[in-house]
């Protein structure tokens, strides 16, 4: 135990030292803003673009980029689906696209003009517009991806019981195991108390929710392929999640759930020539599910962002002399190692969360008169 | 692409794939694992409470076993006193009964010889005054060939022998 400790308190005052002359050494050589500008940045270190990196990370691509070796760019090609004016419905690879080239009258737009990044088409009359497009661009490949994944893992499970003819004494061990324990915790702490008596109907949906938001959490940390899709840092991906949780939450609600939207128990004036109350409850049907979305999309955007721009400190140091260099890679996988870390835990809590805020919003919407009497009755005491 | 507005075409494949994700999962995956948990807990449950009973049911066992020992020696110390008691009695009845058979053939015994006793004695009897009468007319006759002998001695010779007679029966 003591030599670790002497070892460990040895690196931390190398790093310490070493980035406080890093430091000084920096300033001395190259005095400049702190502006973290894009465009400074990329001057700065000589064509090393950490926005550009963070960005052409977290968000979406037509085709599935890996590495960049010697300016070529290994990448996994992956089909464009599109629909023209003219011409209908196309597929094609989006390698055909690549470095600016155009197919069949499709380009990708170069930055700065409409659509950037984006799949347009140039009609015949030298118009360009967008057209219906369905690619399957990295994120829903990811999507599939994990949901494949997902889908082995606990049919997987399942069939772990059926081998066993659903016997009783058929106790799963290991990985069956823990996932069976994760369903069990989820059952009893999170959606039985939170949904009340029927929770039997949701706790599928809610699973399902749960097992889907971790396993692209998890699948988004993996570096590369077949991971590293920015799934559920997609505002797309958590808009459906939540859409399916309002769903739930307002098509299978009861009479009392509306009435507490529509008609609420407060006083008359409040709710009578202006509807001031409803519309208010109104806006909450809206604003849990923007809530759901935009809590996992953000968190999870924040979390790859800062482990990026944490890796990021090894090539922007890179400039910076070798002691900085070598200090700054340190610090940098240290505290990388650190962030991932973190991000296991947050992809848990994350999935964790969403599942929760889901039970109870359906709970909500499930409460039968009697309870809702005791509650008021408790209130008023 | 934007990060803040949702491309049409990935909300189209999260949604296929979520939707075919839900449906296998709802309908093939997450009920048969919570389905099992929950069959295997409610078999703990009742496997528990039958234990329980179970082990319930042996102390009542027990105690019954016990119970029956202590009866069984009760009663066979009650019935070892009550056979002692019984061949006591048996043992004494057999001897009363004895001594009263015995006391019984003694007394007949004694009645048989005190009736053979006044049997012999009357024969001895009638046997002497038979002799005697035999004497007496033998000497008598040898008075009255003598010819010596008187009315007079006659009569107390009858004297005498009516004062033997007289005694006798008294």
């Amino acid at each position: 135990m003591k030599p670790r400790l002497r070892n460990i308190t040895l690196l931390l005052t190398m790093l310490l030292v070493g980035a406080l002359w890093g430091g000084v050494y920096a300033q001395s050589e190259e005095p400049r803003p702190a502006s973290n500008d894009a465009q400074k940045v990329q001057e700065a270190e000589e064509g090393f673009d950490v926005v550009g990196l963070i960005f052409d990370h977290i968000s979406d691509a037509y085709s599935w980029h890996i590495a960049t070796y010697k300016g070529h760019h290994i990448e996994i090609p992956l089909p464009c689906i599109v629909r023209s004016r003219t011409e209908g419905w196309e597929v094609f690879l989006s390698s055909r696209l690549a470095h600016g080239h155009s197919y069949k009258g499709f380009s990708i737009a170069p930055e700065g003009a409409e659509w950037e990044g984006k799949i347009v088409a140039t009609g015949a009359d030298g118009e360009v517009y967008r057209p219906i497009d369905l690619s399957i661009t990295k994120n829903a490949a990811g999507v599939i991806i994990n949901s494949l994944i997902l889908l082995v893992v606990i049919l997987g499970c399942a069939r772990w019981y059926k081998r066993r003819d659903y016997s009783i004494y058929a106790v799963p061990k290991g990985f069956v195991g823990a996932v069976e324990m994760l369903i069990v915790s989820l059952v009893d702490d999170v959606i039985r108390p939170s949904v009340g008596k029927d929770y039997k109907r949701y706790a599928p949906y809610l699973l399902t929710a749960f097992f889907f938001i971790f396993i692209n959490n998890l699948m988004g940390l993996v570096p590369t392929f077949p991971g590293g899709a920015n799934t559920t840092g997609n505002i797309a991906i958590t808009l459906i999640l939540a859409l399916a949780t309002m769903f739930a939450v307002n098509v299978f609600g009861n009479k009392e759930y509306w009435k507490e939207i529509l008609w609420p128990d407060v006083p008359i004036w409040m709710k009578c020539p202006i509807p001031l109350m409803p519309v208010i409850e109104l806006f909450g049907i809206i604003s849990k599910p923007f809530a759901l979305t935009i809590r996992l999309f953000a968190n999870t955007l924040a979390g790859h962002m800062v482990i990026l721009a944490l890796t990021s400190l090894v090539f922007v140091s890179a400039t910076m002399g070798t002691t900085m260099n070598i200090v700054m890679t340190i610090f940098s996988v240290l505290l990388t190692v650190f962030m991932l870390v973190l991000e296991i835990l947050v992809a848990y809590i994350q999935a964790y969360v969403f599942t929760m805020l889901s039970s109870v919003f359906v709970g909500l919407s499930r409460k039968d008169h009697h309870e809702a009497r005791k509650e008021k009755t408790k209130q008023s005491e | 692409m934007s990060l803040l507005t949702p491309d049409l075409g990935l909300l189209f494949w999260m949604l296929l794939s979520f939707l075919i994700v839900f449906g296998a999962l709802a309908k093939f995956g997450f009920p048969v694992i919570t389905g099992m948990v929950e069959k295997r807990r409610t078999h703990i449950e009742e496997s528990l409470s039958a234990a329980d009973e179970a082990r319930q049911r042996l102390e009542g066992v027990e105690e019954e076993a016990q119970k029956m020992m202590e009866d069984a020696t009760r009663r066979s110390k009650e019935m070892l006193s009550s056979a002692v008691a019984d061949s006591q009695h048996i043992v004494e009845a057999a001897r009363q009964r004895a001594e009263a058979d015995v006391a019984a053939r003694m007394e007949a015994a004694r009645t048989q010889i005190e009736i053979e006793k006044q049997k012999a004695l009357g024969e001895l009897r009638t046997t002497v005054a038979l002799l005697s009468v035999d004497v007496a007319e033998k000497v008598l006759r040898q008075r009255l060939e003598e010819g010596s002998a008187s009315g007079e001695y006659i009569d107390r010779l009858i004297e005498e022998a009516e004062q033997k007679g007289v005694q006798h029966k008294s």
